[in-house]
């Protein structure tokens, strides 16, 4: 245990004293100049803690800090790339129980009421939902379920007590999920007016028009933002945001929202705009719910499972850009995902599709189905092309098994609450992974009665793996564990995952000190060192 | 006239209360609402968060009672709160109404503009070369969807200006303003010119075959005089319907404009105010709409009594 505590410090302290050296400049950074970004759509408010999406975490990331933060220019997102914001440092405790962040001092919101422990202590009450304020709604709310109480201990230090060893909580503090909020400011206010210690300041937030931040001059880190503020002009339509862009009325494209073939328009279009298409984390799935009939039964869905021609999906929809993996994103862009030879043992994951079907009709033949007795299904989904479009490959796939099924597209603003419901038979989901750790993905959407488990999963014995990796301290053995947990939910047929997408973004060549991440979509918003060269 | 005048007003605010008793029922017959929206944002549905929320904006109350707290405000001159922002109704409303209002104005002014004299010209220049391209343009008029025309300007624009005529925040000054407004105003209006041409044209062949044009003629009046005062000013009136119709009709346009241009009117917000059950946004505008398309006809309907001395209402 003694051992183990040393290590986590040690990491810690290697971090922070990287963290203090600071990235190495490329260029001289100029000051000064609004970075102009266009928005996909009007988010549903501005308090990062209420929403789920990125078109949240995007715009107003950059008004609050986090006690600790995913390097902003380091691509890949991990526990070695975790450096302090609000904290200065943080230690564990010789059981590994405790996790204690000293703060960093002298830090002011942006009302210019000083930064203490007791805010931390006022954030995580609130996500635990141990404080008399609440959120409308709280959807991380289980990320903290390992934390039995998080406790100011004076103004600068801030301790989080866990109920067992749990190293990759720093993981789930570092994403741009996890700002501090202030004590003084209602949750209400927050949705309308936030208020961080960030390196911008909340200006306006317009509904579907537009939201404006302004740099902080009273920022702590000297020096930073070098930008005088940030636009975002919320622009729905797809087709006139890119040609906006074109048109150079932005800097930047909404991160991630450049499809493949949008991206090859611009590059055509736009050749000097910088363009990059990386993995966000968030994967195409099916789902089939395992409480109705006949898809209680374990052979029907494995053969469903063992007829999905992956290469095909990404070939039609993604031009060939796409990652085909198990749960956690594939390697090497992801951290935790199954090597190649793995995967490869997994039903249905063989290169050889003809051989897998051949295998699915034979199950499918021993349930009664062949040629003459087809299943007649609905294949449900949510009525926006990202969802709908697989769907349509999906059931052309499930045409090989004898299974006819028919498109049921579901209104996009009911979607989650069909599935919830659990009103749907088979469907076509998507899953997007806020943090490339397994503590994120396996506890949401796999853990008996997580909210997110959308197809009642439940494997106890496997359950009882996912704490033991999530105890685990050794990198190597907790990879093993998970690549382990990993094989059994696919061969389970969990929840297959179909393929990991991958997104574009584009810029203009003078924004300078942005990095796109290749493991999240929503960690690297931050801004403070992004830059216009003009 | 008084006597219809008010025979009218009673009907409309009859038909006022059927359209508003529709909308909040239809509002609700929609499947989900803003709670289920905020939730499925989140990926999840946790039922005692989404009941909490529903109670805390009144959702959990009958239906009747709703309906009589919408209507008392109304009364009251309270829109009450947009469900999504927080922020009264009438603050998220107000401030985009004349955005609309300048597009419509604007769109309305092309069709007419452009519509009628070229109606005219067609008429007249009947089964000549200049005839026939009009016929044609007012075709294609009639057949490009609006959203579809919008993008093609503004593919057009990008690719020969490197300009782009989006409204991306807010004009400072009047020729800003009809910078910003005038390009969405044609690709809008372009439908309802070329119907209003058409009209136009055939409503003008008709009188110019009439025994007094060609009295007219022989009296030695010039030929503009007999087109546009003899001719138009008894052609117009069927024209007049339409444009009034049109004018009603044009929201429908306004959304897709509203939307390819980027611009921040009460027609693209209605949209995504729909999309997220912002019962209280989507029921005011809705009120709205249907308050100015009452209005319109009945200005029409005084509009003939005008332009045509021998119509007279109540008599």
């Amino acid at each position: 245990m003694q051992r183990r505590s040393r290590l986590f410090a040690a990491v810690g302290a290697a971090i922070a004293l990287a963290f203090a050296a600071g990235p190495a400049p490329s260029a001289e950074p100029k000051q000064g100049g609004i970075l102009r970004i266009y928005h996909r759509d009007s988010p549903a408010s501005a308090s990062i803690h209420e929403e789920a999406t990125y078109s949240a975490n995007i715009p107003f990331m950059g008004i609050f800090n986090n006690l600790v933060l995913y390097k902003q220019d380091a691509p890949q997102n991990s526990l070695q790339s975790i450096v302090p914001e609000l904290a200065t440092s943080w230690s564990w405790s010789a059981d590994n129980l405790t996790l204690t962040f000293t703060l960093r001092q002298g830090v002011k919101w942006h009302d210019g009421v000083p930064f203490t422990a007791k805010d931390v202590k006022c954030t995580f009450d609130m996500l635990m939902d141990k404080s008399p304020q609440k959120f409308r709604k709280n959807p991380r709310k289980t990320w903290y379920d390992n934390v039995t109480e998080v406790t100011a201990d004076g103004d600068f230090q801030a301790t989080f007590h866990l109920k067992r060893p749990q190293p990759a909580l720093l993981a789930l503090l570092a994403s741009g999920y996890s700002p501090i909020y202030p004590c003084h400011v209602s949750p209400a206010e927050m949705r309308t007016h936030p208020i961080g210690t960030g390196p911008f300041k909340f200006v306006e937030f317009r509904q579907n028009e537009s939201i404006k931040l302004a740099r902080n001059p009273d920022y702590w880190r000297k020096g930073r933002p070098y930008l005088d503020g940030i636009e975002f002009t919320i622009i729905p339509n797809r087709s006139t945001a890119i040609l906006a862009f074109i048109a150079r009325k932005f800097d930047m494209t909404f991160p991630t929202e450049v499809s493949v073939p949008l991206l090859k328009d611009v590059k055509a279009q736009a050749p000097q705009a910088v363009c990059e298409l990386k993995p966000t984390n968030v994967n195409v799935n099916l789902i089939v719910n395992r409480d109705k009939p006949p898809f209680d039964n374990a052979d029907l869905r494995r053969a469903m499972a063992l007829t999905l021609d992956r290469k095909a999906f990404i070939d039609t929809l993604a031009e060939g850009q796409g990652d085909i993996g198990g749960t956690m994103l594939p390697q090497p862009q992801g951290v935790w995902g199954l090597p190649p030879e793995i995967l490869r043992t997994i039903p249905g994951y063989g290169p050889d599709v003809q051989a897998n079907r051949a295998e699915a009709r034979k199950l499918m033949e021993k349930l009664g189905y062949g040629p003459a007795k087809h299943l007649a299904v609905k294949i449900s989904t949510r009525n926006i092309p990202v969802y709908r479009d697989p769907a349509v490959i999906l059931i052309d796939q499930l045409k090989d098994i004898y299974i006819d099924g028919e498109l049921d597209v579901v209104e996009t603003g009911n979607w989650f609450s069909v599935v919830a419901r659990g009103d749907y038979a088979v469907g076509l989901n998507l899953t997007g992974n806020a943090v490339d750790d397994p503590d994120q993905a396996f506890y949401e959407n796999y853990s008996c009665g997580s909210e997110r488990n959308y197809t009642h999963y439940c494997n106890r014995d496997l359950e009882k793996l996912f704490d033991r990796q999530s105890m685990e301290t050794d990198l190597e053995k907790r990879k093993k564990l998970v690549w382990e947990i990993d094989r059994r939910l696919q061969e389970d047929v969990a929840r297959p995952i179909i393929y990991h997408i991958r997104a574009g973004t584009c810029w203009w060549p003078d924004v300078k000190g942005f990095t796109m991440m290749v493991n999240s979509a929503y960690n690297g918003y931050r801004f403070e060192d992004v830059w216009l060269d003009r | 006239m008084a006597a219809y005048l008010l025979r009218r007003v009673a009907l409309m605010v009859l038909t006022l209360f059927g359209i508003s008793v529709v909308i909040f029922v239809l509002l609700r017959l929609v499947p989900g609402n803003v709670a289920d929206i905020i939730f499925d944002a989140a990926g999840m549905i946790n039922p005692a968060e989404k009941a909490g929320l529903e109670r805390q904006l009144g959702l959990d109350r009958p239906i009747v009672v709703q309906y009589g707290a919408w209507m008392g405000g109304l009364l009251e001159g309270d829109l009450g709160h947009s469900y999504v922002s927080d922020r009264p109704a009438l603050e998220e409303i107000a401030p985009r109404l004349p955005i609309t209002a300048k597009l419509a104005g604007l769109a309305l002014a092309f069709s007419i503009l452009f519509g009628v004299p070229l109606g005219v010209v067609s008429a007249v220049r009947q089964n000549t070369a200049i005839d026939y391209v009009l016929r044609v343009l007012s075709l294609s008029g009639l057949s490009m969807p609006a959203f579809w025309l919008g993008l093609l300007i503004l593919m057009a624009f990008v690719a020969w200006t490197g300009f782009i005529p989006i409204y991306s925040e807010t004009p400072q000054s009047l020729w800003d303003e009809f910078l910003v407004y005038s390009v969405p105003a044609a690709a809008v209006g372009f439908r309802s010119s070329a119907l209003v041409m058409r009209l136009t044209r055939s409503s003008m062949l008709e009188v110019l075959r009439q025994d007094y044009i060609r009295t007219a003629r022989a009296k030695g009046a010039s030929e503009p005089a007999v087109n546009y005062r003899h001719a138009l000013s008894n052609a117009i009136l069927p024209v007049i319907t339409v444009i009034g119709i049109e004018a009603a009709f044009l929201i429908g346009g306004l959304i897709v404009t509203e939307t390819v241009f980027n611009i921040p009117g009460v027609a693209r917000f209605l949209v995504e105010a729909i999309r997220w059950r912002d019962y209280p946004i989507v029921q005011n505008l809705v009120m709205l709409i249907a308050v100015v398309v009452v209005v319109v006809n009945l200005i029409v309907d005084l509009l003939y009594a005008v332009l045509d001395p021998r119509i007279r209402y109540g008599e």
